[in-house]
């Protein structure tokens, strides 16, 4: 009984100590002039979509409701958002060569097409990013109509 | 989207006229590591210009024995990770996709005109990412990012030319009947995108030297 309490209070102080533990925040006030919504003419339904389910890791601005900030959710972020960055920053589409920008809709095409953006992990806290499936489909076809004009 | 196309207009141009001045300034200088550069240039005659179009750039290659060289090492792990789909073997390709990660990026671009470089580079760039991630996805995955790259090993050999001869074929099938394309150093028919699946979906569309 004694050992159980123990350990109750030692991951309770470990839970509270690791909050005061700093995670770089991923914020930015500027939209950039190269940002993926300001080079191309989304509609507003799309914009919307894309900045809720993929902006939180593919920007240089997160939302950061309370649940972000809480540890050990902050850092699962701080990781995804730092690979998800290297791979796809919306706010820098325009500085990608033409031939990166196609390669970036084909892969964002194949990710969402087979559920496997945005990350399921993140999906389960943030129930507002999980894509329907018309909400799919209508990014879908759009984005798919945006490669083929490129 | 017209606004994109303007200003990917403005780009080029700005990439040309910036080839055309920095190759001016070459001639200028003149030391030993420029004046290969603008040696190969008066070869050419028009290179700088940025104007010639695709049959007098397939000309050139033909010129440039030195440059088909640098290829092939990008060449001969593309064939390997090809073999390895063809196979069906996810292993297998994602060493090979590793290995044509160290290849790409060993690629020496500066004996290229300016204007062939940017094109490289950009190649180059978008190549390395698909080898990347080759190297660590599932087969379906893999042969997504293959398609891809093989567009762009097609561009990059369309400017460097290729030592040996290599088949290109392509599969009407392939991403819900979009299409893809993949070279091969035979003529028959084996597909890297199906495997054992759908080994013989495709034809030859060209050959290139
Ligand atoms: C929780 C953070 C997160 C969210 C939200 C997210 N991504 Fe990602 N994304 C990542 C990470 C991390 C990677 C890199 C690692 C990987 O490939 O799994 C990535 C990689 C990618 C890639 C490159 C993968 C490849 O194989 O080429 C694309 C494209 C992509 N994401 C698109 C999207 C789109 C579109 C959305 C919204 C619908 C989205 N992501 C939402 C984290 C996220």
């Amino acid at each position: 009984m004694n050992a159980v309490k123990t350990t109750g209070w030692i991951l309770l102080v470990a839970l509270v100590g690791i909050q005061f533990v700093p995670t770089e925040r991923n914020k930015s006030d500027v939209v950039p002039k190269t940002d993926f919504m300001v080079v191309n003419e989304v509609p507003k339904n799309i914009e919307n979509i894309i900045k809720t389910s993929c902006y939180d890791c593919h920007s240089n601005n997160t939302d950061y409701p309370w649940y972000n900030r809480v540890q050990p959710v902050a850092w699962f972020l701080e990781g995804h958002i730092e690979n998800g960055k290297e791979e796809l920053n919306f706010n820098e589409w325009d500085t990608y060569s033409g031939r990166k920008k196609k390669s970036k809709l084909r892969s964002i095409i194949s990710q969402i097409k087979d559920d496997e953006m945005p990350l399921a992990s993140y999906t389960l806290i943030h129930r507002d990013a999980k894509l329907s499936d018309t909400e799919k489909k209508t990014v879908l076809d759009w984005v798919s109509k945006l490669k083929d004009s490129l | 989207m017209k606004k994109v196309r303007v200003s990917t207009g403005i780009l080029a141009m700005a990439v040309i006229a910036l080839g055309a001045t920095s190759c001016k300034d070459t001639k200028k200088e003149g030391s030993s590591a420029d004046g290969v550069q603008s040696e190969h240039m008066d070869d050419n005659g028009h290179m700088g210009d940025g104007m010639e179009d695709h049959s007098q750039m397939d000309q050139d290659n033909i010129n440039q024995g030195g440059m088909a060289m640098m290829s092939s090492e990008v060449v001969a792990d593309y064939l390997t990770l090809k073999n390895a789909l063809v196979s069906d073997d996810k292993d297998g390709a994602a060493t090979a996709g590793e290995k044509l990660e160290g290849s790409l990026k060993d690629f020496d671009t500066s004996k290229f005109s300016d204007e062939q470089q940017a094109e490289l580079t950009d190649i180059i760039e978008d190549a390395t990412e698909h080898a990347e991630h080759i190297a660590k996805s599932d087969i379906g995955h893999q042969r997504e990012h293959f398609d891809i790259l093989s567009k762009d090993v097609i561009d990059l050999l369309a400017i460097t030319g290729s030592e040996r001869t290599l088949y290109q074929a392509y599969c009407p099938m392939y991403n819900n009947n979009k299409g893809a394309q993949w070279l091969s150093a035979t003529e028959e028919i084996k597909n890297p995108y199906y495997g054992s699946k759908m080994m013989t979906c495709g034809s030859v569309q060209k050959q290139i030297n």
